[in-house]
């Protein structure tokens, strides 16, 4: 009962969102204001039968609901409650009735915040958006539908994929698509500025503070990710480039791109188009993403949902929304090509450096995804481009892209002198190239290439935000530390995110060691100064596996240091086998212990690694999602503040770069 | 109206029918250009023992498969399971030759997941894979006793397409082998 209850509420849920993407465009059209208002409710309510919907979906895990196929495919009366409520987006159809449930709510989340402007505009806005939600509303009740019954049930469904039982899955995928789908809102705004006449909307700062939110939950999804992949997968590994790490990566780097050229277009309202274009293509690319991941056309370690038919229903999607949008763009851009006039020495220069760089990163990373796909496609087949490939064009792009970074924080909007910048420049590039120097020959004893420029452009990023920060705080000195300085604070804290994360990528891909060794009750061995002795194997029944658990005692200088446990564990339902790494953790690196086949009665082949500054990589992301969200509250203060005064804003912003 | 204002249009349709035409097209054909050619010469040090260093004549004298495979490549770790079978039930005698690799990267993966191979060239430079035409991994290649290239297979070997396009080449070459080797006695 309850199912048909949920899969109904999905219906209602289609009905309005179908509503929503067709009265108000009919407001719109006779200019009625009455009916162009219904956008608001119907999104309310789109957002409110699918969110039923899908407690309904989580109700029925929790009750072990075996006659419906999706949980007992996917879930276990052994499993524990939180596992089975993770479950919910384990799968296929209920990450995508998850994926719709963001989006809906991220719609009901624009509706609501701004009631209160431009009716028109946000009008247009929402039904993009409703539009979306009807789509793949659509796509779910037809292809993919979680509610279907198997009858007769199952008295035990088949667990859940052990891989995914874990903490780490229960955000990553949730952060992952909130983060996708936001950039949904961001792909709205693009689309209803290109079908509104007026171009007097300040539609790139309304759009600013959803972006940046997309971008938080995205760089959160990415970091879970790779430190689920880390922990979870034994591997000690921390990114792979595989399809789907790499389908991820994709919108955030367009999304990073975008986040910059909506800044440059308020002020300056100058980059529209390249505005306008990266909020179309990180949407693409996020529907790309959820492609790659749904459709299993890539061998991936995430292959968990495969079914290459609802691939290319998602492509024929992806195909309509790309050409009606890039239709609009053609017919309706040079609406807001202005003359802004910006020299080579400039923000906007810079800017559009950074965003083409990363665009460049962007279109390599597509073309080593989908190379393999083609491949396969003219039936060549399996191949893989892996991981030289990608550092091989990676690697230095980025470098080139972290120096544009230092810049862009420094130099002035419209134009500056050589003079100036080098002035300004001057001081953070002679210390960062001091201390990088410095640093990497303190760690290396010589001079390693790409760690000693991690270490510049590292020590770089941060000296030049915190400087930009200081100009700005002594430019505007009569206020207190007002939005504008919190709005730069939180570019510092981002900026010295991504220099922390540098240096931890670094550090870990070149000063990482490790050892395999045949080890049982007894043995003991040495590894970066410290040592290692099992002192017995002990065995464990948890909830719904039996693990074998080696008792591995790590001293330094013959003090205690942590007992470390890595487990072998055996999931009895899927019969499958997992290894789970035993990690302890300091500020300067991790040991990371795997436990991998028994060799004999008493022996397993272990293995020992240590991942220096690993943590920094994560610290780091952390930075950024704090600066990110800092950035959006400012976002969201100022518009309390500064609802009065409008355009305030634009002037006040130039002078304090002067 | 602009007509650059066009061109993201254009290159996505471009790039959409690529996509479309590749998945559409039912190509069989076999890209073998070396086929019937000896293997190129090369010079590579073997993965297990840095001063052991292999020629091309260390591919002559016997029946055997050269696989291209790297450790990062995901791919390649579901071929294996196959080529563990063909090195253990089959009795191929099956070459590796490890592809821009990390030296420790790679004996690390065939100490976890078992070791197929013979030997294997260590060819981190891809510099022998450049003379093959390697194309990407997993790559396979049948070379005969003469180290004379008969069969190319891109991608991924299974057990099905290992008996289609393999398994009676081989049993020809092992026929005429043993009559040479009889009409030699």
């Amino acid at each position: 009962m309850i199912p048909e209850v949920g899969h109904y509420a999905l219906i209602l849920g289609f009905a309005f969102a179908l509503l929503g993407g067709t009265v108000p465009v009919v407001g719109l059209i006779k200019k009625d204001s009455y009916l162009t208002r219904y956008a608001w409710p119907l999104s309310y309510g789109a957002f409110l039968f699918i969110a039923i919907a899908i407690a309904l979906l989580a109700y029925s895990f929790a009750t072990d609901d075996f006659s419906v196929a999706y949980i007992a495919h996917h879930s276990n009366t052994q499993l524990p409650l939180f596992f089975k409520i993770a479950a919910v987006w384990g799968g296929h159809e209920g990450s995508f009735l998850f994926w719709l449930f963001s989006l809906s709510g991220w719609a009901a989340a624009v509706a609501y915040c701004y009631r209160k402007r431009d009716e028109q505009f946000i009008a247009r806005v929402l039904v993009t958006l409703a539009i979306l939600t009807a789509v793949f509303s659509l796509f779910l009740l037809m292809v993919s539908n979680p509610f279907l019954r198997m009858l007769p049930a199952p008295l035990e469904g088949r667990d859940l994929n052990p891989m995914l039982q874990d903490v780490g899955l229960i955000f990553h995928p949730p952060m992952l698509y909130l983060g996708y789908v936001g950039f949904a809102v961001s792909f709205a705004f693009a689309i209803a500025a290109l079908t509104t006449k007026s171009t007097t909307i300040p539609w790139a700062r309304w759009s600013r503070p959803w972006t940046g939110a997309s971008w938080v939950l995205l760089t959160g999804g990415i970091a879970l990710g790779s430190w689920w992949a880390y922990y979870e997968l034994g591997w000690g590994g921390w990114w792979f480039w595989d399809p789907v790490e790499n389908a991820s990566l994709m919108p955030w780097l367009t999304g990073t791109a975008l986040m910059h050229s909506l800044i440059i277009t308020e002020h300056r309202k100058a980059l529209t188009s390249w505005t306008l274009l990266l909020a179309i293509f990180t949407f693409s690319l996020s529907l790309l993403g959820t492609f790659i991941v749904r459709s299993g056309v890539l061998t991936s370690v995430h292959a968990f949902a495969v079914d290459p038919t609802r691939g290319v229903s998602l492509l024929a999607i992806l195909g309509v929304l790309l050409i009606v949008s890039l239709v609009l763009f053609a017919l309706n851009a040079d609406r807001f090509t202005r003359p802004v006039k910006f020299g080579f020495l400039s923000k906007e220069a810079t800017f559009l450096a950074g965003n083409s760089l990363l665009a460049v990163a962007t279109l390599t990373i597509l073309l080593g995804t989908f190379y393999p796909m083609v491949f396969q496609a003219l039936d060549l087949g399996n191949i893989s481009v892996g991981a030289p490939y990608f550092n091989t064009l990676f690697v230095p792009l980025s470098f080139l892209f972290f120096i544009f970074m230092g810049f862009g924080v420094l130099i002035r909007w419209h134009r500056v002198s050589t003079d100036d910048l080098i002035t300004r420049a001057l001081a953070p590039m002679s210390v960062s190239i001091v201390l990088g120097v410095a640093f990497s020959v303190w760690f290396e004893r010589g001079i390693n290439l790409i760690v000693c420029l991690s270490f510049i452009t590292a020590i770089w990023i941060s000296l030049t935000a915190i400087q930009a920060f200081y100009f700005r705080r002594t430019a505007s000195r009569d206020r207190k530390l007002g939005l504008a300085s919190l709005r730069s604070l939180a570019m510092v804290i981002a900026h010295c995110g991504v220099a922390v994360t540098i240096i931890g990528a670094a550090l870990v891909s070149h000063y990482s060691v490790e050892t395999s060794n045949k080890m049982g009750p007894g043995d003991a061995l040495n590894l970066s100064g410290y040592q290692f002795s099992y002192r017995e194997t002990e065995l464990i029944i948890g909830p719904n596996y039996t693990a074998e658990q080696a008792n591995i005692e790590v001293s330094k200088d013959g003090k205690f240091e942590a007992m470390i446990l890595p487990q072998r564990r055996h999931y009895t339902v899927r019969t499958m086998n997992m290894s789970e790494p035993g990690i302890k953790w300091y500020w300067k690196g991790d040991i990371y212990i795997t436990l991998a086949e028994k060799l004999n009665r008493t022996d397993y082949a272990v293995r020992i690694q240590y991942k220096p500054y690993v943590r920094w990589l994560w610290i780091g992301s952390i930075m950024m999602m704090l600066g990110g969200a800092l950035a959006v509250f400012a976002r969201f203060k100022l518009k309390a503040t500064q609802l009065s005064e409008k355009e305030a804003l634009v002037p006040a912003t130039i002078v304090m770069w002067k | 109206m602009k007509i650059t204002r066009f061109l993201p249009l254009v290159f996505v349709l471009l790039a959409g029918s690529i996509i479309v035409l590749a998945m559409r097209a039912e190509s069989t054909a076999v890209i073998s250009p070396l086929q019937g050619q000896s293997i190129p010469e090369f010079s590579l040090a073997s993965l297990e023992n840095e001063q052991l260093t292999m020629t091309e004549t260390s591919l002559t004298g016997e029946v055997q498969l050269l696989n291209v495979w790297a450790s990062w490549c995901g791919v390649c770790k579901s071929e294996h399971p196959l080529l563990m079978d063909l090195a253990q039930q089959d009795k191929v005698r099956v070459i590796g030759l490890n592809y821009r690799d990390d030296r420790l990267a790679a004996l690390k993966e065939l100490q976890q997941s078992g070791n197929p191979y013979q030997a294997v060239i260590f060819d981190p430079k891809g510099s022998l894979a450049i003379d093959l035409g390697v194309y990407g991994t997993p790559e396979s290649y049948l070379i005969d006793q003469h180290g004379v290239i008969r069969h190319r297979y891109v991608g991924a070997l299974t057990r099905q397409i290992w008996e289609r396009e393999f398994a009676p080449i081989l049993k020809q070459l092992s026929v005429s082998g043993s009559l040479r080797e009889s009409s030699d006695g």
